[in-house]
């Protein structure tokens, strides 16, 4: 580190600069882990619907049930010895993903885009064998991706035809937005980009740029990677702030609907754009995570307390709902 | 929203607090557990030597033996004489150790050793209700000297008015530098005047009777016991030194012996002698818990009455509330990220028992190795039940080496890291090397050493002589800890750790507002 030392006067102000002190977070409506945890997942969260969203499979057939976009299920696998006879139906398939249905954290995902001749290839252009694909499935039935390693069921669904428009900003990767909604309310939304230095992954932690986008309009706010706010994106060089997702109302739609498919009053929604079907589910997270603040430039706090404010059922439909934030919560207001 | 009351959680909170604090303070108080674990106490160490010469035959020798003396309290006894039965009988309200053996020829002796706490200054307690003893019957031999007793007695009787007045009048005249004629006369026949006081004052329909006390002086040997005379003045027996006129019970004087019977007995001996050492020393306090007061509410909570290989296991049990205090507070204060919530606790663990240096240093080198053989293990392509089972017999192998290793190295401590449960480190292994993979080298890192910290710090408070000595003396204590992890379930504020993590956005507000201002 080239920075000054710790012992210097000015190593100790740099320091102390790097800390935020309590009462400015609470002034700018910063939500905590505890405070997430404790006044909105364990209060609005029933436990009982944890596994909705926290099995894939589940949130996918009830997505199904409730007309809500989400890519087409293939297969699943449930046993081990599935596995042996997996080859015919793999053949089948030009491109797919095999998702562990308890994975967490995009974790065991495995994205296979193409063949050649034997060989899978995967979206970062590696080829791997169909051994190596047993194994990963084996792998994830086993529970090595699941919370607590408990047994696992794997999914193979269809995969996301990369639309072109975030073609410039994403980097090996799909990109998708995160959109946040408390008791139905879309509260906060942003694009998730993936890097080469995140591999691909679009995870805010692993190095993805994340872009806050404007609820009223889909227009994108700031962008951070590593917490630290950038203009364009690192490999792509594209710049950031002239995104503008299309068909915004769309997207809120579709997340806000989420709302009484699980009956979970504080989730992470994860939609992607499909070139020929449109704004897809990927996945519901019952946990969702709080760097969607730093993207965004503001703390989460106010709109959700401006929520709780709100008459039960004074905006009963996703629709209602919908307009009222995009006229609520605009860049510039709350 | 509603939003249930807070008052019943923080009337619990308080009554947890108020519960643990309140009986460690009870118990400290009554059953004298000190707070601090380095305490000592004084105590006297005296022993008894019986000597005497056997005979061939049957041996029993009885010695008398301090009852509840006033002002000490008895913390320990113990016999040593080799080949000797020993027991201790009560009879007529005497304590007698009885000592027997079959054949015994030559000198012998035999030791017996108690240890006795001062408690002068405590407030005596009171007294059993005595029944009324009553004077002996006193013969006198010839009868000058029972004309010489009754006009001692009646100078005596004269100048006085009660039962103790009566007898420092008694001792005066036999204590007086110029002796009265009857006086002399009767110690001529008598010359102890303990023996004289106590035929006197019997003879006054006063109950008198002897005591063998024992001056307790430090790093004295070959003492002997004192004969003194005590008086019962109606109510209770008052002590009187015949010698000194001295009254009631000096502050080292121990009674050892009360009543008319011999000290020591011996049959089938001869020659027989009891002479007496003692030594003041130091005890840690802690040790006279176990022997005290067994019978108080207050010991019900004493784990020291279980036996010792229970309280071991015990003493690591309750100290683990103080590593998931710890855990809780690093996590949710602090915001601290950790390899699994609560394998930290048992990482500390494993610390107490081995120590810090090796415990950090093996565990390092246990979960690297871990590593490399996990790196190898995932290309065999083995179902993740059977891997992990595979990693546990790794890790024991592992273990195992190091052991030797460090034996043959001369480092026997080595041994203990048999102490690590090895279930958690292989699925730490598993886990690390999952992250590895999917999160890259500086997750684990980050995660690890989390881990490792929060290990370390639970190991330096439980490691505490303090902490382990209140967890353990005080089990109470720990319902202090539970209210505290409970409040800390309900801290909704920022985690230290976010302070960092947002700060970027504090300098974004503040230049927005700059511009909007501008």
């Amino acid at each position: 580190m080239s920075q000054p030392s710790l012992m210097s006067p000015s190593g100790i102000k740099n320091w102390w600069n790097s800390w935020a002190s309590p009462w400015q977070l609470k002034r700018m409506g910063i939500l905590g882990m505890n405070c997430r945890n404790h006044d909105f997942i364990a209060t609005y969260n029933p436990r009982r619907l944890f596994p909705l969203v926290d099995d894939k499979l589940k949130t996918k057939l009830l997505a199904e049930e409730y007309e809500v976009a989400t890519p087409k299920l293939f297969f699943v696998v449930n046993l081990q010895h599935e596995i042996e006879h997996i080859e015919d139906k793999l053949m089948a398939l030009e491109a797919f993903a095999v998702k562990p249905a308890k994975g967490s954290g995009g974790k065991g995902i495995l994205v296979i885009i193409g063949r050649k001749n034997e060989k899978f290839i995967k979206s970062s252009g590696a080829e791997i064998s169909i051994e190596d694909i047993r194994r990963h499935m084996s792998n994830a039935l086993a529970g090595l991706y699941s919370l607590g390693g408990k047994p696992d069921a794997v999914i193979i669904e269809d995969l996301i035809q990369f639309d072109d428009y975030f073609k410039d900003y994403s980097y090996e990767g799909v990109p998708d937005i995160r959109i946040i909604i408390f008791k139905g309310y879309p509260v906060m939304a942003m694009l998730r980009l993936a890097t080469h230095k995140s591999d691909g992954k679009a995870n805010l932690h692993q190095g993805a740029v994340g872009v806050g986008l404007d609820i009223a309009t889909g227009r994108a706010l700031n962008a951070v990677q590593h917490s630290k706010p950038v203009t364009h994106h690192p490999d792509t060089k594209r710049q950031l702030n002239e995104i503008q997702i299309a068909d915004w109302r769309n997207w809120l739609l579709l997340a806000s609907r989420c709302y009484e498919m699980t009956g979970l009053g504080y989730i992470g929604t994860d939609l992607v754009l499909d070139k020929v079907r449109g704004a897809q589910l990927l996945e519901l997270n019952a946990r969702p995570g709080l760097a969607i603040q730093v993207a965004n430039r503001r703390g989460l706090l106010p709109r959700l307390r401006h929520v709780e404010s709100l008459k039960e059922r004074m905006h009963r439909t996703a629709e209602q709902r919908v307009d009222y934030v995009m006229k609520t919560f605009t860049a510039d207001g709350l | 929203m509603k939003k249930t009351s807070r008052t019943p959680f923080y009337t619990v909170i308080t009554l947890l607090m108020l519960g643990g604090l309140a009986t460690a303070w009870l118990r400290h108080y009554y059953m004298e557990i000190p707070f601090n674990p380095g305490v000592q106490k004084p105590v006297w160490l005296i022993e008894a030597r019986i000597d005497f010469d056997a005979n061939g035959e049957p041996v029993t020798a009885r010695l008398g033996l301090p009852d509840n003396p006033e002002g000490y309290r008895s913390f320990s006894e113990q016999a040593a004489a080799p080949g000797y039965g020993y027991s201790v009988v009560t009879e007529n309200g005497v304590r007698r150790g009885e000592w027997s053996k079959r054949e015994a020829q030559g000198a012998q002796t035999i030791y017996y050793k108690t240890q006795f706490i001062d408690t002068q200054d405590e407030t005596i307690s009171e007294m059993d209700a005595i029944e009324l003893p009553l004077a002996e019957h006193v013969d006198w031999d010839g009868s000058s000297q029972e004309t010489a007793a009754a006009q001692v007695l009646n100078t005596a009787w004269a100048k006085s008015s009660n039962a103790q007045s009566l007898a420092r009048e008694l001792i005066k005249i036999f204590t007086s530098n110029d002796i009265e004629q009857n006086a002399a006369l009767l110690l001529a026949a008598e010359t102890d005047k303990a023996v004289l006081l106590e035929k006197l004052l019997n003879q006054a329909s006063i109950p008198a009777r002897p005591v063998l006390g024992l001056y307790l002086q430090d790093a004295r040997r070959h003492q002997s016991l004192t004969r003194l005379v005590q008086v019962f003045d109606g109510k209770s027996w008052v002590l009187f030194n015949p010698y000194t006129g001295e009254q009631g019970v000096p502050e080292n004087l121990l009674l050892w012996h009360t009543g008319g019977e011999s000290i020591l007995d011996v049959s089938g001996g001869t020659r027989s002698r009891v002479s007496f050492s003692m030594i003041h020393q130091t005890v840690p306090a802690l040790d006279l818990i176990a022997a005290q007061k067994k019978d108080s509410i207050f010991s019900l909570l004493s784990i020291q009455h279980l036996p010792i290989e229970e309280q071991s296991m015990f003493k690591l049990l309750l100290l683990l509330p103080i590593g998931a205090l710890v855990v809780v507070f690093m996590r949710i204060i602090i915001g601290l990220k950790t390899s699994g919530t609560f394998m930290p606790i048992l990482i500390a663990m494993a610390f107490l028992q081995t120590s810090l240096v090796l415990g950090v240093l093996s565990f390092v080198l246990v979960v690297a190795m871990g590593l490399v053989l996990r790196t190898y293990l995932s290309r065999l392509n083995l179902l993740l039940i059977s891997r992990i089972a595979t990693l546990v017999v790794l890790v024991i192998f592992i273990i195992s080496a190091l052991s030797l290793i460090g034996y043959q190295m001369g480092l026997n401590t080595g041994m203990t890291i048999t102490f690590f449960p090895m279930i958690i480190i292989a699925w730490t292994i598993e886990r690390m090397s999952i992250l590895w993979e999917e999160e890259g080298p500086k997750e684990v890192m980050i995660q690890g050493g989390g881990s490792l910290l929060v290990a370390v710090l639970a190991y330096m408070l439980m490691q505490l002589s303090i902490v382990g000595h209140l967890t353990f003396n005080f089990p109470e204590l720990n319902l202090v800890a539970l209210a505290l992890i409970m409040l800390m379930g309900q801290y909704t504020g920022y985690k230290l750790s976010e302070l960092r993590r947002f700060r970027a956005m504090v300098d974004n507000d503040a230049g927005k507002n700059k511009g909007a201002d501008a």
